[in-house]
């Protein structure tokens, strides 16, 4: 017997086109992204929470909902990353129930691309792609370079010069071959879809967006059934293209057309940092028209996305959801990775901090109610952003190894608290 | 005047597969109109029913995205280079 498809083919979001499962990202004739599309009947089938329960915690639990035609062969161990509750932090944000979505101990690289890079790269496997790449903030080129490392595949990450010299450091180790644009990110995006073009290589976020960005969805599907099978009432997301927050939504969507959580309420908010806001912008402004930034300049360089691709699609998804947007100065989104990591014990990285930051805006502006379940969405790690806090942390405490110096020192402490 | 016009994959089965293709006009709107005169069907792949430029579409002078600009009304001069470049998602 045939094995039960559950990816069907690839579907145009604006004008519903079919496509094969092919390396392509936009429909040929009017540009829209072209997305992964399923057979949920066959899934409904096939998918149960006790078949879920019984997989191994990595987000391939759910790997009916992710656009592969075989088994996954790479990044097998990432995802089922924490889902928090928080007790401190709440009480600081005065709310009664609040959770943190964890990825900064994503595997392997501390930031929840590693959810993306693992489909894309196994499907990049099955249309026998030998040489991977991306465009990147940072946090993509990590995970490429340290997947295609294990897989085996040439891979190339292309960034902005100016990135953060961890995150730099963070692709080179695996030995990619690491190309610094000068430029912003987007040029750096441009020239990567020309050469995805030229050289039929598999660009993750290029030409095989459609199945690098289904990886998302995982991060939803996680929260719901780390909640108990439950949809959180309220969820914040950073936003950069604005595919992880359509994403998010989609996830919700597809468990309860599934069955797998029962219909509900829930409302997805996104958040920027004030020097690169195009979608927070739109929503404030109430138009559905992205202005791109033409220089953005935020320490949240992660985000530093002047022309999201997903933004359109964001806009609809908060405003269909009940959601809205906020936007944090570099000052806030400092305090706010200090409070994460002063409450919770939690090191996040700058984009982090944006999702903290506007979270505590929109509680206090009265969009999240003080008494319904939120989750915050936290994507990355903070060690790969240190040079943001570096300055604004202080320093150790020098002293020579002796009691009285160390007595003198905890006296002086102790006045000064 | 003549002005190098950077061709897409996605678009490139209407233009005999030509990466660039030359266009003939002094603003973005004339070269796209020029663009549908030489590959028929181009201009709707292109512009929405509105005649804008569609949403997932962006249209680059040189190194500057004409949104940045005057849109379709950005005048173009000799020497310049125009690439037409599907939206790409980040990260």
């Amino acid at each position: 017997m045939d094995k039960p498809r559950f990816f069907s083919h690839l579907r145009c979001r604006e004008c519903g086109r079919h496509y094969a499962k092919e390396p392509v990202h936009v429909c040929e004739f009017d540009f829209g992204p072209l997305e992964a599309a399923y057979d949920y009947d066959a899934i409904g089938k096939s998918l149960t929470r006790k078949k879920i329960l019984s997989r191994p915690r990595s987000m391939w639990r759910y790997r009916e909902l992710l656009p592969l035609e075989n088994e996954p062969t790479v990044g097998l161990h990432t995802g089922f990353t924490p889902l928090i509750r928080t007790r401190r932090l709440a009480e600081r944000l005065g709310v009664e129930e609040l959770y943190v979505k964890n990825d900064t101990v994503n595997y392997p690289t501390l930031s929840f691309k590693d959810r993306v890079v693992s489909v894309a790269l196994s499907r990049a496997r099955e249309l026998r792609i030998d040489t991977v790449a991306c465009a990147s903030t940072g946090n993509l080129a990590n995970s490429v370079a340290a997947n295609a490392a294990a897989a085996g595949l040439r891979s190339f990450v292309l960034i902005p010069a100016d990135l953060e010299p961890t995150k730099i450091l963070g692709s080179l180790i695996f030995g990619t071959n690491v190309i610094g644009i000068q430029g912003a990110y987007d040029q750096v995006n441009r020239l990567c879809s020309e050469i995805a073009g030229k050289y039929h290589w598999g660009f993750v976020n290029v030409n095989l967006r459609p199945y690098y960005a289904e990886g998302s969805k995982t991060m939803g599907f996680e929260i719901i059934e780390q909640l108990g099978w439950r949809l959180p009432r309220h969820t914040v997301v950073c936003m950069a293209s604005g595919s992880l927050l359509t994403k998010i939504h989609k996830s919700f969507q597809e468990f309860t057309k599934l069955g797998l959580v029962e219909a509900g309420e829930f409302s997805i908010y996104g958040a920027q940092a004030v020097g690169c806001s195009p979608v927070t912008t739109a929503i404030k402004n109430n138009t559905e028209i992205v202005k791109p930034v033409a220089k953005p300049h935020t320490i949240a360089k992660s985000l530093s996305i002047g022309t999201p691709a997903d933004g359109y699609y964001a806009i609809r998804t908060m405003k269909e959801t009940g959601g809205a947007a906020e936007d944090c100065t570099d000052e806030e989104i400092i305090d706010a990775i200090k409070l994460l990591a002063e409450t919770e014990g939690i090191f996040a990285e700058t984009a982090g901090g944006v999702t903290v930051a506007c979270a505590q805006k929109l509680i206090e502006r009265g969009c999240i109610p003080r008494n319904e379940s939120i989750v915050l969405c936290i994507t990355g790690h903070g060690l790969k952003t240190q040079e943001a806090v570096i300055d604004k942390i202080g320093q150790a405490k020098l002293i020579r190894p002796n009691l009285r110096e160390f007595e003198t020192l905890f006296e002086h402490a102790i006045k000064t608290i | 005047m003549t002005i190098p016009v950077r061709i897409p994959t996605p678009l490139r089965k209407l233009t005999q597969n030509q990466e660039v293709v030359e266009a003939e006009g002094a603003t973005i709107r004339e070269l796209i109109e020029s663009l549908e005169r030489t590959y028929p069907g181009l201009k709707e792949r292109i512009c929405d029913e509105q005649d804008q430029i569609r949403r997932f579409v962006n249209v680059f002078l040189n190194d500057e995205d004409v949104r940045f600009l005057d849109e379709s009304e950005t005048a173009v001069k000799s020497g310049d280079e125009v690439s037409i470049v599907p939206a790409i998602a980040g990260g």
